[in-house]
């Protein structure tokens, strides 16, 4: 930063503080796509590697149930691109759907998958993960990893993470071969056919579900 | 009677039934369902099983402990199951023409049996690298080219598919085991390995419970996760799905992207 600082020609500082700020917003906003286009292998493991890392520290944290699934919700949405994960879930009804349900829906999706997965990482405690690898896939990067669970086979663990939401994010998660969003799809078509197709009504029984 | 008297008609009859009929894509993977109704009445018959009768006994087989990860009671009898089924792994590794796993599980089948007392214990997998390379017969046929056929849902043993009921059929005939044990023995082997089986679900308890009890459609979920784990077991492609190709496609909608 003071190199920075020095660059900017003096009239702008300090009585222009606020023009220097605005400047440094918009720099921000133009690295940002650039950084974004320069995702690669080193980028991708280390975003997993972070997740990890959180997920693990609530993990061993000893909390009660309901403030660790809250927990895991907000690794998700600072980890995961939650918009699109939820929009894919929801499948084709995505398109049709006002902006404001949708975006009711996507907030009740999240604390769903903080409450559904989060009981499964209960069974964690005292386990590893390590990451092993990154490759591109397709027009994203795919991050393995291998879960060493107490008395179980090691478990394969494959993140997909992207870029193109503007930072680097994981939409899906892909264990043994099961896969997280195929398996969401499979069942977020099945309540909202449950509630034939209303939105409103898969939202509220979202916010019970998990 | 021994378990594999059953066995030729049945493998027979899997075989014939394995007819055309084309797979839909759904949910991202392909999906060759023809006798959907037929499986969804035995799924609601494998749900009550499981309600009443395996998920409770094997609770209770395992104390009730559900310190996660913790060693289990029922952990003698799941290792020495497990270890019961070697000789058919090895017998099916050769076939597929992979000596690697075969020799693994032999040296495996070898120790256990001796130095971890029959199999109850695993000094193999603890002491000396040397963990289960699981396979089957359903796997061979894989190999050997044969197509995965239709979905089913076997009564209590669950998803399959017509290649791997078939496998588990050949299975049983094949077993070495089976062959070197008389009747009464391979009638205990057998009920060993079972009882096994029921260990596993008893492990695996919580996250079983959450498919079968959690889910909105039961059926639909347990064959998208029987048929993405087995194709991965078999190398036979993952599902690669790219969420935002679609939100790109989706504002003039393409049916050919669903």
């Amino acid at each position: 930063m003071p190199r920075l600082q020095q660059a900017v020609p003096s009239t702008l500082m300090p009585n222009d503080r606020r023009g220097f700020l605005t400047l440094l917003g918009a720099a921000a906003l133009t690295l940002a796509p650039v950084r974004g286009w320069s995702l690669d292998a080193g980028q991708a493991r280390a975003l997993i590697d972070t997740a990890l890392g959180e997920v693990y520290r609530v993990i061993n944290s000893g909390q009660p149930p309901a403030q660790m699934y809250r927990d895991f919700e907000s690794i998700f949405v600072r980890y995961a691109d939650v918009d699109v994960i939820a929009r894919s879930a929801l499948g084709p009804a995505a398109r049709q759907a006002d902006p404001a349900a949708l975006a009711g829906y996507t907030r009740a999706f999240q604390g769903y998958i903080g409450r559904k997965y989060g009981k499964r990482f209960r069974e964690f405690v005292g386990s590893r993960i390590e990451v092993t690898g990154a490759r591109p896939l397709k027009s994203f990067y795919a991050v393995t990893s291998v879960a060493y669970l107490n008395g179980r086979a090691p478990m394969e663990v494959e993140w997909h993470v992207s870029n193109k939401s503007g930072q680097d994010r994981f939409f899906n998660i892909i264990i043994e071969g099961v896969n997280m969003l195929a398996s969401e799809r499979a069942e977020i078509s099945a309540m909202l056919t449950a509630r034939r197709g209303d939105l409103a009504a898969l939202t509220a029984d979202l916010q019970a579900a998990g | 009677m021994r378990p594999l008297s059953l066995a030729a008609p049945l493998a027979l009859f899997l075989a014939l039934a394995g007819c055309a009929s084309k797979p839909v894509m759904q949910d991202g993977i392909q999906v060759n369902d023809p006798f959907e109704a037929q499986n969804r009445r035995v799924h609601v018959f494998n749900k009550a099983v499981d309600a009443r009768v395996i998920g409770p006994v094997a609770r209770l087989a395992s104390g009730g402990d559900d310190a996660a990860g913790g060693p289990g009671a029922m952990d003698p009898v799941i290792n020495a199951g497990a270890n019961l089924s070697l000789p058919g792994k090895v017998a099916n590794s050769l076939l597929q023409g992979r000596p690697e796993p075969a020799i693994k599980n032999f040296f495996r089948f070898a120790v256990n049996t001796t130095l971890g007392m029959g199999g109850l214990f695993d000094p193999a997998g603890r002491d000396f690298g040397l963990p289960e390379h699981d396979t089957d017969f359903g796997e061979t046929l894989a190999v050997w080219g044969v197509p995965e056929g239709a979905y089913l849902e076997l009564p209590v043993l669950g998803p399959s598919t017509q290649r791997d009921a078939a496998g588990k059929v050949v299975d049983l005939v094949i077993d070495p085991l089976y062959h070197v044990l008389n009747r009464d023995a391979a009638w205990a082997a057998f009920g060993l390995r079972a009882a096994s089986k029921a260990g596993d679900r008893a492990r695996f308890d919580d996250t079983v419970d959450s498919v079968l009890q959690d889910s909105a459609d039961s059926y639909a979920q347990l064959r998208l996760i029987y048929l993405m784990h087995r194709r991965h077991e078999l190398n036979e492609g993952g599902t690669e799905i790219d969420p935002y190709a679609e939100a790109a496609a989706g504002g003039a909608i393409d049916p050919y992207a669903e």
